[in-house]
């Protein structure tokens, strides 16, 4: 039984195709049949933090358009035989595609696959409404800023709305020392308002930057990002984790200056 | 500063959240701001027959207090309304 879960956060830049590569190579790794379709008509990105951007040859739209079969589209991953890529076209935009087309596309991808990853696009335009088409759950990524957790919630509205099955909460780019002064909301406050589960906690970490530089994602490393990433997956395959402890990393440092911060 | 004013003092954590339960139940029930101000103009005439109110400062929200879950089922009408002066 294959599942299509569509990584969606309405705002931009807050780590969508960071958590699809992560969560979609990391689920390759624990032996699962894994596709990663990115949705960014116009702007693709996937395929550079893969690290696979030199090996595309068609993409997305040319498989809807008939113009090559899904298997030619299908990038396989460096790392993961189980682990494949469908690129987006980048000299096209998003009324390339419909929502019953990629319907269509994924109903063929769900006979091959376990796990059917998709990356939305920011906004809420037919790009958003492409990628949420065929999916049966969404991860909606946030951040603890204002502006992230109201698109969010917006988002999480229009979900509800396109009867999305299921729901979950991912807090992205979380400032330890700040959430402990006081200056950045805390993982509690952020999913008591958008009121969704929470199925993973990824601390801002500058491996990522790192990671997307070197097109690896750091999934099951030693790293904190990659520690995150990892128990995100093994949630998302049914698997209670608890989740990471990070006020044991608070350093005696930080909550002297955090006392003077406060006033 | 008093020394109390420094330990009441928010985070901007704090003020943050505040800010967004407020934007977000004005968001999730698609209240425009027009109608909100339409509410608002329609209330300060219907009081203004009765007192005397300061109708530059008066604020008009929907809240809902004590709410967990997405669900808004009942949203309730705050009007803070200064009174400049009772008619008799």
């Amino acid at each position: 039984m294959s599942e299509v879960i569509v990584v969606t956060s309405g705002k931009g830049g807050v780590g969508k195709t960071t958590t699809t590569a992560n969560l979609g190579t990391g689920l390759a790794a624990a032996g699962k049949k894994v596709v990663l379709i990115d949705t960014d008509i116009g702007l693709r990105n996937l395929d550079v933090v893969m690290g696979l951007e030199n090996r595309i040859v068609y993409n997305l739209v040319d498989v809807v358009e008939g113009k090559c079969r899904i298997k030619q589209a299908l990038i396989k991953d460096k790392r993961h035989p189980s682990l494949y890529l469908m690129p987006s076209a980048q000299t096209r935009d998003k009324s390339a595609v419909t929502p019953s087309q990629m319907i269509k596309m994924i109903d063929t991808l769900r006979e091959q696959f376990d796990y059917i990853i998709l990356d939305c696009p920011a906004g809420i335009e037919q790009g958003f409404q492409n990628a949420i088409a065929g999916a049966d759950r969404a991860l909606v990524i946030t951040t603890p800023e204002v502006s992230a957790i109201r698109d969010a919630d917006r988002i999480i509205g229009l979900l509800e709305a396109n009867e999305i099955g299921r729901l979950d909460l991912v807090v992205n780019k979380l400032k330890i020392d700040m959430v402990k002064r006081g200056d950045m909301m805390s993982v509690n406050d952020v999913s008591d308002i958008l009121a969704i589960p929470l199925i993973g906690i990824v601390p801002d970490d500058e491996n990522v930057v790192i990671a997307t530089n070197q097109g690896e994602p750091l999934v099951g490393n030693a790293t904190l990002a990659g520690r995150a990433y990892q128990n995100i997956c093994c949630r998302v395959l049914g698997q209670e984790i608890p989740f990471l402890n990070f006020e044991k990393r608070i350093s005696i440092w930080t909550r002297v200056t955090g006392m003077f911060h406060r006033i | 500063m008093s020394l109390l004013h420094i330990f009441h003092k928010k985070t901007s954590g704090q003020i943050a959240k505040d800010r967004l339960k407020i934007l977000l139940i004005s968001d999730r029930i698609n209240c425009s701001p027009e109608m909100m101000e339409m509410i608002k103009t329609d209330i300060a005439r219907v009081i203004s027959k009765y007192m005397m109110i300061d109708t530059k400062s008066m604020e008009i929200q929907i809240t809902k207090s004590g709410s967990r879950g997405r669900n808004l089922k009942n949203p309730t009408l705050y009007a803070n309304i200064p009174i400049l002066d009772l008619k008799h």
